[in-house]
């Protein structure tokens, strides 16, 4: 997934962008719809979802890098785990307790 | 072959993200949102763990099962203690892009320096400022929630602080810009060096002014930022489901912050550096009033002859974790055919959601949850007010005392109710300093003492057959 590492620096930077772009509004016209209810397993969930920075330390700690680069790389790995094992299992705790009767 | 796998992975964990946050629009889905959230992650794992320029395997199932060993205690925390989990959890996600920007700097200056351009190395300063600065940020905010002992819980301020902390960003800024111009000069390992140790700085010192009733604020500020550091990340590594999960995450966070500023009637900027609580609130408003103090009798009578109960929880019931006592007396009040509903203020608690997971965690339905738009209207029908341990949210000078900090911000109308019963631990003013008239109003009766023994005693006169 990660081409920077191999690929030469001609990256399509106006695509990210505007990848970014659309993604931003996306998210605001999903949030913007969230259930005021549950606007606390919201920012656990999202935590969660945003600890997809795993996919960039899986890179730094798998490949053929230098062993203090990959040390720095798996510490994050153990973070960014951390956030998505606590993430979602509390994520759906929350949302377990939430009943109509 | 493997890049289309990922690019497809890429494309269909972005998909389940979507869906995840979507399905929150309803308690009724909202669990299918983690299921979706927990496939699309799967997805996004395997597709790139099995790339093929990943060929040590043995640290990373290390650093993941160190993951779920940290990680599975980290859920089971108490609902109380559900803001600071949050707050340690935005730390971990800004550590992990700040050290993976860190990595990638260092793995480029010494292989490739001619990928350095001016955007990736942006978009690495980018990502190091706000992942160090988020990493601290968020280590303090989860302090300050916990209670731990060498934060200090009030606002601490001195003079020049704004200038101190904005000065020591532009520092950062600054050597930024040197860095992305030269990125493999002599010196500009140690400039990174310096723009790490800044951000890590900045971090501290932005949230040592703030006080625990901005939480709600900062922890959705630094939600957004946990997001934007992912964006910059996904700019760095030419990663699109990094920027499109990052970018959920962020307009997340941004959301949040602005219901909460608009919930305090505050900007962002005037939370970050306005030092709320500062404001000495010591000018007593007009004449000192006395309290009017209730027995725990009375109040039961009070609330037993009422035909509409309207519940206001604060802070205070979470801090007596009183939630379960409230839910019996709630099933007191039901049982006699008396409605009653919770008024939930949007900043009550330390974080965004507060108090409805704490209701909820009591068995209480989400249906008697009513948000304060849309209990205002019915508080003149109110008969008993109950607040617990809430105090600026329903604090009447909220709406014309021009000197107070709380002012412009919307409160519930407690003060409305025919009759207005107030739980409270001490005489104390609240987090904001100013006193709370609704107290020493001719409706208001004081019941002191903490909220869940208060409660208990209330339901003991319900349960006792005293009342019938």
């Amino acid at each position: 997934m990660t081409e920077a590492t191999t690929t030469t620096a001609a990256v399509d930077y106006w695509s990210m962008v505007f990848v970014l772009v659309l993604a931003t509004f996306i998210g605001l016209g999903v949030i913007r719809r969230v259930s005021r209810l549950l606007y606390t397993p919201l920012m656990s969930l999202t935590n969660a979802i945003s600890a997809i920075a795993v996919v960039g330390s899986l890179v730094v700690t798998g490949a053929e890098y230098p062993t203090t680069i990959r040390v720095l790389g798996a510490v994050a790995l153990f973070a960014s785990m951390t956030n998505i094992v606590s993430g979602f299992l509390i994520t759906d705790r929350m949302l377990k307790m939430f009943k109509k009767q | 072959m493997t890049r289309a796998v990922a690019q497809f992975a890429a494309i269909l964990a972005t998909a389940l993200f979507i869906f995840s946050l979507h399905w929150m629009n309803d308690p009724k889905t909202a669990r299918h949102g983690v299921v979706a959230g927990v496939s699309g992650m799967l997805v996004a794992v395997l597709a790139t763990w099995f790339q093929p320029e990943i060929v040590h395997h043995g640290w990373i199932v290390l650093a993941i099962v160190a993951g779920f060993i940290v990680g599975v205690p980290l859920s089971r925390v108490p609902l109380t203690a559900v803001p600071q989990r949050t707050a340690l959890s935005h730390a971990f996600g800004g550590l992990a892009a700040g050290l993976v920007g860190t990595a990638e700097y260092y793995l480029w200056v010494g292989k490739g320096p001619e990928l350095l351009t001016p955007f990736r190395m942006s978009a690495i300063v980018a990502e190091v400022i706000l992942g160090f600065l988020t990493f601290t940020g968020s280590l303090m905010a989860a302090g300050k929630l916990q209670e731990v002992r060498w934060i200090p819980q009030r606002p601490v301020t001195y003079p020049g602080q704004n200038f101190v902390n904005i000065g020591i960003l532009g520092v950062a800024v600054v050597l930024g810009v040197l860095v992305v111009l030269q990125p493999t000069a002599v010196w500009s390992g140690r400039a990174f060096s310096g723009i790490v140790g800044l951000a890590v700085l900045f971090g501290v010192l932005l949230i040592i002014p703030i006080g625990g009733a901005d939480m709600p604020t900062v922890i959705s500020i630094l939600n957004s930022y946990a997001g934007l550091s992912a964006v910059a990340m996904g700019f760095v590594l030419d990663n699109k489901l990094l920027v499109t999960a990052g970018a959920l995450d962020g307009s997340s966070g941004l959301i949040l912050s602005i219901i909460m500023c608009r919930a305090m009637n505050r900007s962002f900027m005037n939370v970050l550096f306005g030092a709320f609580g500062q404001v000495q609130a010591a000018t007593a408003v007009g004449e000192q009033k006395e309290w009017k103090q209730e027995t725990i009798e009375g109040a039961a009578q009070l609330l037993e002859q009422a035909s509409l109960v309207v519940i206001i929880p604060g802070y205070g019931m979470a801090v007596a974790q009183a939630q379960h006592k409230v839910r019996e007396l709630y099933d007191q009040l039901t049982k006699r055919g008396i409605a009653v509903k919770f008024a939930i203020h949007p900043v009550a608690g330390r974080m965004p959601g507060h108090m409805n997971v704490l209701l909820a965690e009591a068995n209480i339905p989400y249906t008697a949850l009513v948000e304060m738009d849309e209990i205002n209207p019915e508080m003149p029908q109110c008969d008993v007010a109950l607040v617990i341990g809430a105090n600026d949210v329903v604090n009447p000078a909220a709406r014309y005392a021009k000197h107070t900090p709380i002012y412009g911000m919307p409160i519930i109308d407690a003060d409305k109710a025919k009759t207005v019963l107030a739980i409270k631990r001490s005489k104390n003013p609240g987090f904001a300093g100013i006193d709370n008239e609704l107290y020493v109003q001719d409706n208001t009766w004081m019941l002191f003492g903490d909220a869940k023994a208060v409660l208990g005693d209330l339901v003991k006169q319900f349960g006792s057959g005293g009342l019938h």
